[in-house]
């Protein structure tokens, strides 16, 4: 690992770590459940004998009210007891660069083609990794580049062209 | 009956033999090995990432290759949990705690001879008890109508959340959320449109292959980036150091034949994943061991029992998912994916319908675990070697597998779009400390669920008591029951005495 800052909590995460995780788990899932039970009444709910297609999702709906409220509770309970460790410093940046490395595969696939998808992805995706420099990003995307046009256009037939302009 | 297996059997080996099935299986096995030893990288990542390969192949070797990939990591999970104390694969968490001490104490080659050799024979009895078992389950199954397939697949989903790691309320959680996203799509009895939100995409279902890639790879590797370099360290083992002394083989004897006995009780209940097999195995060693405190410094039964019942619970966990459509644990849940993609349903008539299936999984699984142990023997430097692919080079790569993987399971680009989706989620709720797997296990059974759920309420006219008037379906819903309360058992008991030590303090 290269070498990390002491994790310094800001404000805003230590009023997060007072409470127990399960605390936010439950009341996220329990908001979730709501939801859920609210599109279902959107569909048709019928009886028993006849169900519409709202009564299965709106019965895990309230499964999962029962199920949110309960882990929720069960963390307010606990709340004193347990020290949790200290967690990983956030990697907004990394996180950032992996989902747009994604985003950036399909924009390009549709627009420039799979040479350019591939060479995005890739470069964008190692630069999320402090331990790559921009030359050992575009060296993997290159590498991965050939390999992929081989195994995946030549081989495999992958339907998308290796250049477009659209 | 036993005869008729015999030869069934000896048609399975024809199949599995025929060159392009024992290809698939061999490759399956070899890739299934390297991922097996390499962090960050699973069995369930590497499926779902080849799932989309096999579309266009026979079913056959499809699944055989599928297989191969599954048992093949669980070979290989070993090899990183005795050399490097990485456990890459859960059920091995337990083999860390004597195999690594056996490699301090220099006797790492030893403890993974005797891991080959634990694995090889529970598996070898799985299968045996497979060949033999199936065709009685089958004439069960036959038994089965709407109301007990709903309460079979019932006790499967509560043993899959509860026995998950972690806590089972948040297992439930999380299969709660995959029976959701199975209800995504068009609901075939109305044709209505349900959780589609007006996109188009949606209406054919989330996409198997988009689920489990985000859930098992793109939610790593948020979770990992900047945190793993990678796991390696020189480590030399030789052929020579694999040789274990008879005292060795005569101490991990009956471990052996007890983890596989584990295994085998563990086998039959559906639901209960391999982890929760090796962690009993172990306790059982050790409470039954003349020395306990031999344990955790290095004891060979540590490694051999846990290992052995793994292995058998493995092969074990095939005959309900093939059998009755019921998935044990999510890597199951997504080969009856793959089964159900290739247009091939899985329950009592698959054995009979596509026996060439059946039959060659069970002959290709004995051929596999031979290769497996040949093969280990030359290539464990290798693996050891591989272990020190940088982790910066391995997820930028891994991902484009998984952009290219997805897109051509369709060829729609849309379904990336749900990649990130469930990744971002994934990470989400590991953070939370959810056991994300069981989601892939509602995900499946979702449809199959609500669809008898539906028929046998039409055919009881609304009445519930269905599910409790049938023997059988009474008799799965009785274990329902008693799998919940006994849970809620263990939680009080839990809450009183934390209670009892607060007090104390």
């Amino acid at each position: 690992m290269p070498e990390h800052p002491e994790p310094k909590a800001p404000a805003l995460s230590s009023v997060f770590q007072r409470v127990h995780k399960d605390v936010w788990s439950g009341a996220l899932f329990a908001l979730l459940s709501i939801a859920v039970i609210l599109k279902s009444r959107s569909y048709s709910i019928g009886s028993l004998s006849h169900m519409g297609s709202g009564y299965f999702p709106a019965m895990i709906g309230v499964a999962m009210l029962l199920v949110g409220v309960a882990i929720g509770a069960g963390g307010w309970l606990a709340r004193p007891a347990r020290v949790e460790k200290p967690a990983a410093p956030p990697e907004w940046r990394a996180w950032f660069l992996i989902c747009l490395s994604l985003l950036l595969f399909v924009t390009f696939a549709n627009h420039l083609g799979l040479v350019a998808a591939t060479f995005a992805t890739i470069f964008v995706s190692a630069l999320a990794d402090r331990g790559n420099t921009w030359r050992d990003a575009a060296g993997l995307a290159a590498a991965i580049v050939v390999f992929g046009v081989v195994v995946f256009w030549w081989l495999l037939k992958l339907p998308l062209p290796l250049f477009t302009w659209e | 009956m036993i005869w008729q297996s015999v030869t069934d059997l000896w048609y399975g080996f024809g199949v599995a033999l025929q060159p392009q099935n024992l290809m698939w299986s061999l490759i399956g096995v070899l890739i299934g090995n390297l991922v097996g030893v390499m962090p960050g990288m699973g069995a369930l990542s590497t499926m779902s990432m080849l799932l989309p390969l096999t579309y266009s192949m026979h079913p056959v070797p499809a699944v055989l290759m599928l297989a191969g990939i599954f048992y093949g990591s669980m070979y290989g999970g070993a090899i990183g949990a005795i050399l490097l104390n990485l456990p890459t694969h859960a059920p091995h968490a337990i083999t860390c705690l004597d195999g690594y001490p056996m490699t301090r104490m220099g006797k790492g080659g030893v403890a993974l001879s005797i891991t080959m050799m634990s694995s090889f024979f529970a598996a070898s009895t799985g299968i045996i008890i497979m060949v033999f078992a199936s065709p009685l389950l089958v004439k069960v199954a036959f038994e089965f109508g709407p109301a007990e397939v709903f309460a079979v697949m019932l006790l499967g989903l509560l043993a899959g959340s509860t026995m998950a790691r972690g806590s089972p309320l948040k297992g439930g959680a999380m299969t709660l959320l995959g029976l959701l996203i199975g209800v995504v799509g068009t609901d075939s009895n109305s044709g209505e449109e349900r959780f589609t939100f007006g996109l188009p995409e949606l209406t054919d279902r989330v996409e198997l292959v988009a689920l489990a890639m985000g859930l098992f790879g793109v939610a790593e590797f948020l979770r990992n980036v900047n945190r793993l370099k990678f796991a390696g360290a020189e480590m030399k083992v030789t052929f020579r150091d694999m040789r274990p002394s008879t005292q060795d083989l005569k101490r991990s004897f009956l471990p052996i034949l007890r983890g596989t006995m584990v295994g085998t009780v563990f086998g039959a209940m559906p639901g209960t994943g391999p982890t929760i097999t090796t962690f009993i195995a172990y306790a059982l060693e050790r409470r039954i061991a003349r020395d306990p405190s031999r344990f955790g410094q290095g004891a060979i039964e540590g490694v051999a029992s846990p290992e052995a019942a793994a292995h058998a619970k493995t092969q074990l966990d095939f005959i309900p998912t093939m059998s009755l459509g019921i998935p044990g644990d999510p890597v199951m849940a997504l080969l009856l994916g793959a089964l159900l993609i290739h247009g091939i349903q899985p329950g009592p008539m698959l054995i009979t319908e596509h026996a060439d299936i059946f039959w060659g999984l069970v002959a290709s699984f004995w051929l596999g675990n031979v290769i497996l142990v040949l093969l280990n023997v030359p290539l464990i430097g290798i693996w050891v070697k591989l272990l020190r692919i940088p982790y910066r080079y391995l997820f930028p790569s891994a991902l484009f597998f998984i952009a290219v993987g997805v897109y051509s399971s369709n060829n729609s680009l849309f379904e990336i779009y749900e990649v990130l989706f469930f990744g971002v989620v994934g990470a989400l709720l590991m953070a939370l400390d959810f056991p994300v797997a069981t989601i892939l296990l509602g995900y499946v059974l979702g449809p199959l669920v609500e669809e008898n759920f539906r028929r046998a309420l039409v055919l009881s006219r609304g009445d519930p008591m269905v599910f409790f008037e049938r023997p059988l379906s009474a008799a799965f819903m009785v274990a329902c029951i008693l799998l919940v309360a006994g849970q809620l058992f263990f939680l009080l008991r839990g809450t009183a005495r934390r209670k009892a030590v607060q007090l104390n303090a």
